[in-house]
This record gives C-alpha cells, sequence and structure tokens, in this order.
C-alpha cells in the first residue's frame, strides 16, 4: 500500500496535470481553491479523477470542509 | 421529423437516428425555457416516422450533461408568485416534465443517454428515462434533493427503483453524495463505461446496432422489460408538492442561490 507521502505526491500530481499548472508550484499545504482557482463543479472534476485514478470511492461528504492537498491526501490513504 | 435549433437544445435526425443535443449554460438546468422545448421534442417524437429508430440525447455542455433543475428559477418563482398560487403551479410544471419523460420512456425508438460530467437530480432524472445510460469517465451522478427539503421530482425514484437495488438507492438518496461513473456500472445504472468525450461516438454506435434489428419486436422487448411505474410517478409528484409546501424549503433554496460555498453543489 502506498504511504501518505506517495498519496499526496499523486495528488499533487493529477492535480497539476487537470488544472495544468507547473507541478512545482503545489505544496502539501495550499488550500486547492485558492491555488488552482476553481470551482465547485471543477473540484468534483478532480475528486473523480482522483477516485479513477486510486480505484477508490470517496464520499463527497467525507470532504466537506478539506481545503488542502495534505487533508485530501489522508483521506484518499484512509481508502485504499 | 423536422431537425429543431432551439435556444436550450437541438435536434436532428439522420441516418434513422435523432441526436437531441442540451446546450444551456451554464450546465443544462432545467426550467422553463428547456420545458418548453423539451415538450416540442416530446410531440416531434411521438409523431416521428416509423424509420426513425433510436434517440440519442447528450450535452454540448463541458460542465456536463445537467444539473438538474433550475434551482434559481425554482426560488424566483416562489418571490414572485403569491403562497396560495405556489403549489398549483409546481404541480403543473412537475406534471409537464412528466408527461415528457413518460412519452421518452415509452418511445417505440432505443433511447440513450450519453452523459459527462455533472449528472445530477433533473438531470439524472433525464437520463433515467432513457433505455440505455453510457457515461464517460468523467460522469458523476448524484440526487441532492434531499438537503433542499425535497425530494427528486423528475420521477427518479420510481425510475431507479425500477433500475438498481434499493439499498444504492437509499444512500443516494439520503446522503445525497456523488458517485461515478465506474460505482454505476458496478450498480447497474450505466449500461457502458467510455473514455472521456467518448460517449457519444460509443452511444451512436449502439443506436446504429438498435437499428439493426426488427422494429415492432424492439418495441415489444422494451414493453416487457421495461413497465412505467405510472402510480408511484403520480405519487411522487404529491409528495414532492407537500414537501415543497414546508418553509424549510424555500430557506434551502434561499441558501442554495445565495450560496458563495465553494462547493455549493455538495451536500
Amino acid at each position: 500500500m502506498p504511504t501518505l507521502q506517495q498519496v499526496t505526491d499523486e495528488v499533487l500530481q493529477l492535480a497539476a496535470e487537470n488544472f495544468k499548472v507547473p507541478r512545482e508550484q503545489l505544496a502539501p499545504g495550499d488550500d486547492f481553491f485558492k491555488k488552482l482557482g476553481i470551482d465547485s463543479l471543477q473540484a468534483l472534476s478532480l475528486l473523480t479523477r482522483i477516485e479513477n485514478h486510486f480505484r477508490i470511492e470517496l464520499p463527497d461528504y467525507e470532504l466537506q470542509g478539506v481545503t488542502d492537498f495534505q487533508t485530501l491526501a489522508a483521506r484518499i490513504h484512509a481508502r485504499l | 421529423m423536422k431537425d429543431f435549433a432551439g435556444k436550450t437544445l437541438s435536434w436532428i435526425a439522420k441516418d434513422n437516428i435523432i441526436e437531441l443535443e442540451l446546450h444551456r449554460e451554464p450546465c443544462n438546468e432545467i426550467g422553463t425555457a428547456t420545458l418548453e422545448e423539451l415538450e416540442k421534442f416530446a410531440q416531434a417524437a411521438e409523431h416521428a416516422e416509423k424509420s426513425l429508430r433510436a434517440v440519442i440525447i447528450h450535452s454540448r455542455i463541458a460542465a456536463g450533461f445537467s444539473a438538474g433543475a433550475d434551482l434559481r428559477e425554482l426560488y424566483r418563482g416562489i418571490q414572485q408568485v403569491p403562497a396560495e398560487r405556489r403549489i398549483p403551479r409546481l404541480r403543473d410544471f412537475l406534471q409537464r416534465i412528466h408527461r415528457v419523460l413518460n412519452i421518452i420512456d415509452a418511445a417505440p425508438m432505443t433511447t440513450i443517454a450519453a452523459v459527462h460530467g455533472v449528472t445530477f437530480g433533473g438531470g439524472l432524472e433525464l437520463a433515467l428515462a432513457c433505455d440505455v445510460i453510457i457515461a464517460d469517465k468523467s460522469a458523476r451522478f448524484c440526487f441532492p434533493e434531499l438537503r433542499l427539503g425535497l425530494i427528486p421530482g423528475f420521477g427518479g425514484i420510481p425510475r431507479l427503483k425500477r433500475d438498481i437495488g434499493n439499498a444504492v438507492i437509499r444512500d443516494l438518496l439520503l446522503t445525497g453524495r456523488s458517485f461515478n461513473a465506474a460505482k454505476a456500472q458496478a450498480v447497474g445504472l450505466v449500461s457502458q463505461v467510455t473514455a472521456e468525450g467518448e460517449a457519444l461516438a460509443a452511444a451512436r454506435a449502439t443506436a446504429a446496432q438498435a437499428c439493426k434489428f426488427d422494429r415492432e419486436t424492439a418495441i415489444a422487448a422494451k414493453r416487457f422489460i421495461k413497465p412505467i411505474p405510472y402510480d408511484e410517478l403520480r405519487q411522487e409528484v404529491e409528495l414532492f408538492c407537500e414537501m415543497f409546501s414546508r418553509p424549510a424549503v424555500e430557506e434551502g433554496l434561499r441558501k442554495f442561490v445565495e450560496s458563495t460555498d465553494k462547493m455549493p453543489y455538495l451536500p
């Protein structure tokens, strides 16, 4: 099973690819809404990509209040 | 059947197949304008030539297939109409959309929803009226109505009950959560999943295949396997109206319309 650090790295990579942002500009503690400039629908798109990538099901209510990559990665890690 | 180009949707008939394209920004919210054009489509489809054998419903909008009912229009309606006229007006709207969806549901053609991205609430209910749902990997399905103090009102629960297990319906309905195309396929809501941007091509191939078989046999098979739950659909309209008359709904709609929440679509 991947470590939390590996999951965080993959999430950052996915976010960078999905929203066409240089990977090196993203850090685990970043607020992804602010950093990526995304709205709720785009956040759902990222969630879908995350679920497809990790082959998990991540109920969106578990993401309420989650705004940084690190916490998002922890939620994903808990579902692996 | 004559081609049509409207403000919220358009259709063309070509090679035995009708393609209905939704194109109302921001995400094909279904309000009065869409309903009126869907009614035109339903009327035209009812009188379509027998040579037209399949219908594909899809969206041109990048965000998705449809975000569902136009909640902003619904909220404005509440504000503008005296309290005693709200429910009759709402019931009329619901009965009209039910008539359209029942016609699509029972159409003597193979009906295919090719969906991507947001397929929520009334958008999902439109897809559920079709015989086959083909989703690309970006698709997300959700019934968020409970957080507004409502139930799905465009036939969602009865049609879901027809297609998938009750336990999944309760999860979807009672949590208001969304799920992706893989999950939707696993529970039997979606029959084909494609790569992103490929749902329409898969729907065209499926429609072309369906057109190969004898029309009357296809109609008989559809009637046998896909009964329309008319009684439950009527009950749903009444339950929706009953729920709608509570103050919690107006408050829920107001919160949604005025929300600056980062994720207003999420429960």
